[in-house]
């Protein structure tokens, strides 16, 4: 086999596949995805629902549909593929060790690497719920592979913890094939899905959601029987008498995303402890030069359209990196000031060139606010907000002659209006 | 009919079923549960005691420090993982730093080896997170860790290996003895004969005594709750940390596992009736101690919580002996902490000065303490891995993510002694779904495994034995 890519990219689901089509088709066509799943696709592929592509294609397309496009993309170009391959390691010197039934553990070395290996569920076992640990306690995703993919039920009689779009998502897909779902618990004072699920997904089929509640016991010694749930405080603490009980047979947890960055990290590259994954330049470029990173191991985004977007500026510039050598950085930092969770990209680099949009959350709801772009006291850019909410990614464009305004840090803050 | 009959398959009765298979003797092993290990020996620290904590000339004492001696080459015979990476009980204040000496002291009489008084700057230089407030340790350099079902399930199997047999789901509820031989009936009927029987039921072992007359041996239940740390934290302590035992109890205690993950706790908190569910108060209390005992504690790296039981005896102190009321009966009791240390010498001590008093032993010439795998595919060298997956393909295809466990372990475990039915036992052999997603991606896949191998429909597939099937049909 060969051993040596101008590109290699790990991992086969959207941001990948977008990324690859994006490198091919600025010019570098020696490229290699390493997918560990047996298709092409990757979490898609059990998101049967519809409502993806609605920014990008104009039209509501399944998971599968939405990938289908770019894994024919992919196949109609000439970019190597294996599947059913595990990346074990990375190294800073972008040397990736894998391993699959046909090759045993083998080394690729590249020019230029992609990181794209999406993000994982948070589990139950991370919130340290109290009770019994039987069967039937799932994460949403896995409810629904099960359900998509594998073709069983998971339970009949369901409680969800966690209003993220899974959790909303499985609500209804549960209750479509015939299963009772009782309630759906959010810590939060608000849901962290999107808007149009609650409506879609709970609200459409009457099931409740209970905001400021938690499970605070699972109870089954072989299978979940039932658990507690309760209301919290501004703490998060469970308020003692407001107790419910609900009998069921599931619970799904539906509680964060967290990216999968354990190769990034085992290849020294620099990681946000908001997004927790890499610190890249708006090229998408990590901090070790010619590593890319791109979807939701970069950050954890609301829709593939976007992960798709931002995946293609990755490719690009991994294209341009192999093509026409690594670039000099000269960067500021762009950092998150108050109300502000995170911002992607964490720096700004003037020889890029470019306008450049700001990818960035909130960390409360916020009613009548502005949002501004500053450097030290110059305002770059100021947006007024009638609402914004932790569970929508927001988005500014930072023109390329602002960011010629610019000589020092670059902060995003959010006030509110009084 | 057998030779002996071995009750209970925790570390003790799995570690004697093993030294019996050196002799010539049939044998076999009556589990309760589903699959071995099911009991205190699978949800405990895992640490292997230096030896210092039980009071002189008591069994604990005797064989722990034994045990201890043992425990490297036992290990390294059976491919289990354990580190000798030394305890360090810590002290906070002057009056505990006494403590330590009279520690050292007792350690001492016992005949642990290596024990050092060190004061707090040698202290951190040991263990660079431990609290600020720390004013010194006691450092047993003989203290280690040991995966303990890792050693359970071992044992076990390479006594299957040379020809024990074992008996899942079978739960003894009556022992005749007619004559020279024992019935042992189990509560659905089924019946085992034997020559000699070795109750070694953990909780249930009073239960077990009181069967064949003797009443006096009684068995409480105590729970202890734990949190678990990715690997990712792994090196967040080295050393195991106790906390200096004072009139209120040992506290809990902060170690890295054979597995290089972060272990929290435990609590003590004593059961009528034994439970192993977590509460938020317990799991409080474990974060609170932690939180003295270090600084930066990194729990937002928490991967699970569980909760484990120790059967103690009345007598505080292990009960190994034979029955007073019914020759050929044999008691191991109230094997608490430090039991999985000790677990090595008392099976040797039941076996060549229990049972060799009531039969004549004789070595059996073909006995191999060799497992067939005897190691963890992760850790080979890529050239040993590939050499493995020429053979079998299966070996180079991952199923768990996290702990990068691959299908040809999850089929070993299925198929090798003492076979995993279900998906916890194959998590207990393989490490598959114990990492950091806790089986959120592997679980489907190695359901599937566990079902083509057993030739079961998936719907079938359970968690842990009968009533914990995954899931409850298909989808329309």
């Amino acid at each position: 086999m060969k051993n040596y890519y101008d590109i290699v990219v790990i991992g086969g689901g959207p941001a990948g596949l977008a990324a690859a089509i994006a490198a091919y088709d600025n010019g570098a066509k020696d490229i290699l995805i390493l997918e560990r799943e047996e298709r092409l696709g990757g979490i898609l592929n059990q998101c049967i629902h519809n409502g993806f592509g609605l920014t990008r294609f104009k039209e509501s397309l399944s998971g599968p549909e939405y990938a289908a496009r770019f894994v024919d993309g992919v196949l109609a170009r000439n970019i190597e593929v294996f599947t059913q391959t595990t990346v074990l390691s990375l190294t800073k010197d972008k040397k990736i060790t894998a391993i699959n039934t046909e090759y045993g553990v083998f080394t690729v070395e590249a020019k230029a690497v992609i990181l794209a290996m999406g993000c994982r569920e948070r589990s139950r076992g991370a919130l340290n719920v109290a009770g019994s640990r039987p069967a039937g306690v799932y994460s949403a995703g896995t409810a629904q592979k099960y359900v998509n993919i594998k073709g069983y039920m998971p339970g009949k009689s369901v409680v969800i913890l966690g209003s993220g779009d899974i959790g909303l998502i499985m609500a209804r897909r549960m209750t479509l094939e015939g299963a009772k779902v009782h309630a759906v618990c959010e810590i939060m004072p608000y849901s962290s899905g999107l808007k149009r699920n609650i409506a879609q997904c709970l609200d459409d089929f009457n099931i409740p959601l209970y905001l400021n509640h938690t499970i605070t016991r699972i109870e089954g010694d072989k299978r979940v029987t039932g658990v507690v749930i309760s209301e919290v405080d501004k703490d998060k603490k469970p308020i003692s008498g407001t107790e419910m009980h609900f009998d069921c047979d599931t619970v799904l947890f539906s509680v964060g995303l967290i990216p999968e960055n354990e190769l990034t990290k085992g290849a020294e590259i620099e990681l946000s402890p908001r997004t927790r994954g890499a610190v890249v330049y708006q090229n998408r470029e990590t901090l070790v030069s010619g590593v890319f990173a791109c979807g939701n191991v970069l950050q954890v985004h609301d829709l593939v359209d976007f992960v798709s977007e931002e995946s293609e500026l990755a490719g690009v510039y991994a294209a341009k990196y192999v093509l026409e050598g690594a670039i000099e950085h000269d960067g500021v930092e762009v950092v998150n000031g108050s109300n502000i969770g995170y911002v992607v990209p964490q720096r700004l680099d003037k020889n890029i060139g470019g306008n450049v949009k700001l990818f960035f959350r909130v960390t409360n709801t916020f009613r009548d606010c502005t949002i501004t772009v500053k450097c030290g006291d110059t305002v770059l850019l100021q947006r007024k907000k009638k609402i914004v909410v932790p569970g929508e990614m927001e988005t500014l464009l930072l023109t390329e002659a602002k960011i010629a305004q610019t000589n020092g840090k670059i902060e995003v803050v959010l006030e509110e209006n009084v | 009919m057998f030779d002996v009959i071995v009750i209970g398959g925790g570390v003790v009765g799995g570690t004697i079923l093993r030294e019996l298979t050196k002799y010539k003797l049939s044998v076999c092993l009556l589990e309760k549960e589903n699959d071995v290990c099911m009991g205190q020996s699978k949800a405990n620290s895992g640490i292997v005691h230096a030896g210092f904590d039980a009071a002189p000339d008591t069994l604990k004492a005797k064989f722990n420090v034994l045990g201890n001696m043992m425990m490297p080459a036992y290990t390294a015979e059976l491919g289990v993982k354990f580190v000798n990476n030394g305890s360090l009980v810590v002290a906070f204040s002057e009056g505990e730093m006494q403590t330590l000496a009279q520690l050292k002291e007792r350690g001492e009489k016992n005949g642990v080896s290596d024990m050092e008084i060190i004061d707090q700057e040698q202290l951190r230089a040991l263990e660079p997170n431990i609290s600020e407030e720390a004013m010194g340790a006691l450092h047993a350099k003989t203290g280690g860790i040991v995966c303990p079902y890792g050693l359970t399930i071992a044992a076990i199997g390479n006594a299957m290996d040379n020809g024990a047999k074992l008996y899942t789901d079978f739960e003894v509820g009556a022992i005749d003895k007619n004559g020279a031989v024992f019935t042992v009936r189990s509560t659905k009927g089924e019946t085992v004969e034997g020559k000699l029987v070795i109750n070694c039921a953990g909780l249930a072992s009073g239960k077990i005594a009181a069967m064949v007359g003797d009443n006096d041996i009684e068995v409480k239940a105590r729970k202890g709750e734990y949190i678990l740390l990715d690997r990712e934290s792994g090196d967040f302590v080295s050393h195991t940390l106790f906390f200096t035992p004072t009139e209120k109890g040992k506290g809990i205690l902060v170690t890295q596992t054979a597995d290089r993950n972060i272990l929290l706790g435990p609590t003590s908190e004593e059961m009528e009736v034994a439970s192993t569910d977590t509460t938020a108060s317990g799991l409080a209390f474990v974060i609170e101690k932690v939180r003295k005992m270090t600084k930066n504690a990194p729990l937002f790296n928490t991967i699970t919580s569980f909760a484990g039981v120790r059967a103690y005896s009345s007598r505080h102190d292990f009960i190994i002996e034979e029955s007073k009321r019914t020759a050929g009966v044999i008691h191991c009791a109230g094997i608490e902490s430090p039991g999985l240390t000790s677990a090595p010498a008392i099976a040797k001590y039941v076996v060549e000065e229990l049972v060799g008093n009531i039969v004549k032993l004789e070595r059996n010439e073909s006995f191999n303490g060799r497992r067939k795998a005897d190691h963890y595919f992760k850790d080979l060298s890529n050239e040993e891995k590939n050499e493995i997956i020429k053979n079998d393909p299966s070996y180079g295809r991952i199923v768990c993510r996290c702990e990068q466990i691959t299908e040809g372990e999850i089929v070993r475990a299925v198929r090798e002694n003492p076979p995993a039915k279900n998906v916890d036992a194959v998590k207990r052999r393989t490490r598959a779904g114990m990492g950091r997603c806790q089986g959120g991606f592997c679980q489907p896949h190695v359901a599937e495994i566990i079902a083509r191998e057993l030739g079961i429909p998936f719907e079938q597939v359970t968690k842990n034995g009968e009533g914990s099937a995954l899931v409850t049909g298909v989808s329309k």
